[in-house]
């Protein structure tokens, strides 16, 4: 199939310059899917042996294999019905840290990226440099401070004391503010300021403009910082673990990192199985449900 | 000409054509709230002086002060929207970098957690002993009226060898009236208004909490319960002296003096020190004795740079493969790319402390998957090598798909006519990817593998849930070959057999100062930086 053009423009390897036009089939991909195919295996013969393991009715360490030989939901009974591992407290404690951390972390990051986008006020500078110096020094650092401070706070309020989910939730919202300014003002820094005008030239208060108007115009930014905060609350181990002692009122991590430590690991196996696999759901699906959100936060900075 | 109506007076000022429309009901929730904070703020100011803390009631009354200033007149609006953020930010932010760092010159730790008073005060009141001859008092325990048996504060109520009754506390003796008070056939008080008797079980399940009390009787004596029925009035055998800052203690017709000595008191001839340590300042030497301590410092040393070669091969061998996976898959004609990706991210999207729990199960050395499939006998997380091997091909797979992610659309962002050009002066595939395609993939993920680098070089969760810093030496149970800076800091902090918080809070400074420095590089970097808008 010889191209009149091509050959009048006579290009030295004309063939690699059309290449690009040419309705050639992918003859030459085949290679690419059978490294792709080891990708693959690479990337799911763990997940595969979770399941297996969770479904696996014998349900201990010695009988897990790769590949299940039996079926059952044997080991999700065991897990709801064993009332020494509460492990529908665990959950529901994960989603209320995870889902109120992260409402407030975005709450709090859209209100002070509000300021910092449309208003001028004295010290707005240095404290947008002063948030990302702070930065520097990642929370989970000052855990020992952490420690002490909130087992003396439990003595005076005792609803805020270790063990309370709710001071865990206040300890997360310390950083609420820096983490997420720089990626929220990014955004807000991008709607028109005329709009705002227009809003107060009505006679719209500033709060009326913030809540109804421009809350709006940036909830891509707001669903983004949502979920990469949910996934980091939700994941979070260091500090869960030194707030939370009492089984009621722990994670999911902290609750099934205690059933894989000491000696009944290997018969407890397949309950840990089926409960880890049930935890991993409501990030999974986050991540297929809203890739672009999550991905496009991501390359912006955060690492989990 | 006269119809064109009044200019503004500033002309500056936007003309306001509409009235200010807030609904009623914004107002209320507005108001509603800050009375909600108001209120929120007597109870704990109120909770702080019972306990007789005064900075508490100076912080929580200048955090109350502070809302209500802004929110509840029509100035500082920037504040408005600053202020939740900020108070967070200060309090649980800013306050446990200081405390942390002034932890950090200090001793505090397992038995050296009071003021030097209070220690002095406890090791005295732990010496009552019973003064031989002299009366028991009857004793029954109970709580104030309405107070919850299991965790309220204990009174004694006593009847004394005279007949007289009392009530004794934390705080002291006072006299308790007649009326109303029952006496049973024990000659034990059975029933008292304004408080409730604990029965034998409740008493019993509060028995350490008793062991605890002692009621302070003139200067330096105290009554102590024994058992659940008696209590007696004893004399401390130690006593204090402020002039020399000694502790004196006769005992058995014996004299010791202890004197103060690492924190402890400690007898002037030498020998075992009295139990109870107070918390002091140590200056530098927790830095110190990192830095040249043989034993610490050795160890020590040894988990650093594990730390670095950790981060460092973890982003290396990261970026790698989802480097080579981003450009296996960059090729438009390939089909079935969405699938690819989906799968591709399911690693990244399991929580890590999923990840880290089944790798562990898999790495076990008996009936885990590794060694089973590979037909092996490896002691994965037994053999100090085996175990950073085990933990770099878990983090490997737990980060792929976020480098591969990351360079996809690095990819897809590098300008296709450079490629072409490169094509038309005649560079071959992997000219093109050497020269062209590399530096411009680089240029964008540059700052993201430094992140990479900080974020792993405290990736707590992964080691801790896959070896807990393990396997130990057997000489030194102190340092373990896959520990990282953090992970050892935890241990000295909450569970070796002597917490030390304030080595673990020198260990968390040092790490302050790397991660700093390493922020610091990218931060002069970012250009952006002179143009905050």
């Amino acid at each position: 199939m010889s191209n009149v053009a091509d050959a009048a423009i006579a290009v030295p390897e004309s063939r690699s310059v059309t290449v690009k036009s040419s309705p050639r089939p992918a003859t030459g991909a085949w290679w690419r899917h059978l490294l792709g195919l080891l990708a693959l295996i690479w990337a799911l013969f763990p997940i595969v042996f979770l399941v297996s393991a969770a479904i696996n009715p014998a349900g201990s360490l010695e009988t897990s294999s790769l590949i299940p030989k039996h079926m059952s939901l044997a080991n999700f009974h065991t897990l709801f019905a064993d009332t020494s591992r509460p492990y529908t407290s665990w959950y529901k404690n994960s989603m209320i840290i995870a889902l109120s951390g992260a409402l407030g972390s975005v709450f709090i990051g859209a209100c002070a990226a509000y300021a910092f986008s449309r208003m001028r006020f004295q010290g707005r500078r240095p404290g947008l440099l002063a948030l990302l110096l702070l930065q520097m020094f990642p929370a989970m650092l000052t855990f020992p401070a952490l420690y002490l401070t909130f087992a003396n706070l439990g003595d005076v309020i005792p609803a805020l004391g270790l063990n309370s989910i709710w001071a865990l939730i206040l300890c997360y919202l310390g950083g609420a503010m820096g983490a997420n300014v720089w990626l929220l003002k990014g955004y807000f820094d991008t709607i028109p300021k005329e709009l705002d005008e227009a809003a107060k030239v009505d006679g719209a208060s500033h709060a009326r403009i913030f809540f109804t108007m421009t809350l709006r115009l940036v909830m891509p930014i707001l669903v983004t910082v949502f979920m990469l905060s949910f996934v980091g609350l939700f994941s979070e181990f260091l500090l869960a673990s030194i707030f939370l002692r009492n089984v009621d009122s722990q994670t999911l991590g902290v609750g099934l990192y205690t059933m894989t430590i000491g000696n009944e690991k290997n018969r407890l196996f397949g309950q840990f199985a089926s409960g880890a696999l049930l935890a991993s759901l409501p990030v999974v699906l986050l991540y297929l449900g809203f890739q672009k959100y999550l991905v496009g936060g991501m390359t912006q900075g955060s690492v989990k | 000409m006269a119809a064109v109506p009044a200019s503004p007076k500033d002309p500056l000022q936007p003309l306001r054509l509409g009235t200010d429309n807030t609904p009623w009901w914004a107002h209320a929730i507005k108001w509603g709230l800050l009375g909600l904070i108001l209120l929120a703020g007597a109870y704990v100011i109120q909770r702080v002086i019972s306990n007789g803390s005064w900075l508490g009631v100076v912080i929580t009354a200048f955090i109350v002060m502070c809302v209500l200033a802004v929110y509840s007149t029509r100035r500082a609006v920037p504040m408005k929207y600053l202020l939740p953020g900020l108070i967070l930010l200060v309090t649980l932010q800013i306050w446990p970098i200081v405390y942390t760092v002034s932890t950090a010159f200090t001793n505090y730790g397992q038995g050296h957690t009071l003021s030097k008073e209070d220690a002095t005060a406890r090791t005295i009141a732990d010496s009552v002993q019973e003064i031989p001859g002299s009366e028991r008092y009857k004793m029954s325990v109970a709580v104030k009226e309405g107070g919850d048996p299991t965790t309220a504060e204990l009174f004694m109520l006593l009847v004394k060898p005279d007949g007289t009754l009392h009530v004794g506390s934390k705080d002291g003796l006072t006299d308790l009236a007649k009326d109303g008070v029952e006496v049973g056939g024990t000659g034990k008080i059975t029933k008292a208004p304004g408080y409730t008797v604990l029965n034998a079980k409740q008493g019993n399940a509060r028995s350490k909490d008793l062991d605890a009390l002692t009621v302070p009787v003139g200067k330096q004596g105290g009554l102590k319960a024994v058992g659940l029925s008696q209590a007696f009035e004893g004399a401390p055998t130690i006593t204090y002296d402020a002039k020399a800052d000694t502790l004196t203690q006769v005992k058995d017709g014996k004299t010791t003096v202890y004197v103060p000595k690492n924190a402890y008191w400690s007898p002037k001839d030498g020998g075992q020190a009295l139990p109870t340590g107070w918390k002091e300042n140590v200056g530098f030497k927790n830095f110190s004795n990192l830095l040249t301590n043989e034993t610490i410092r050795a160890g020590f040393l040894k988990i650093f740079l594990w730390n670095v070669a950790f981060a460092a091969i973890s982003v290396l061998s990261t970026f790698f493969l989802g480097m080579l996976l981003a450009l296996l898959f960059n090729d438009d004609k390939l089909k079935g790319k969405g699938i690819y990706r989906s799968i591709l991210i399911l690693p990244y999207a399991i929580p890590g402390f999923v990840t880290a729990l089944v790798w562990a199960s898999m790495f076990n050395q008996d009936f885990g998957l590794v060694n089973s499939l590979t037909h092996l006998h490896i002691d994965w997380l037994g053999n100090a090598w085996a175990a950073k091997a085990a933990i770099l091909i878990t983090n490997l797979w737990l980060g792929f798909p976020y480098m591969f992610l990351v360079c996809t659309g690095a990819l897809q962002s590098i300008p296709s006519d450079v490629k072409e050009a490169a094509k038309i002066d005649g560079a071959n595939a992997f000219r093109t990817l050497r020269s062209i395609i590399m530096p411009l993939l680089l240029v964008a993920v540059g700052p993201l593998l430094i992140a990479s680098f900080a974020f792993n070089f405290n990736n707590f969760s992964l080691i801790y849930l896959l070896t807990q810093g393990g396997p130990f030496n057997a000489s030194d149970t102190s340092i373990g070959s896959t520990d990282l800076l953090i992970t050892y800091a935890f241990r000295l902090a909450f569970s070796g057999a002597s917490p030390n918080i304030g080595l673990a809070s020198a260990v968390c400074i040092f790490i302050f100062m790397i991660v700093a420095a390493m922020s610091y590089s990218g931060f002069r970097r970012t250009a952006s930086l002179e143009e905050i808008n």
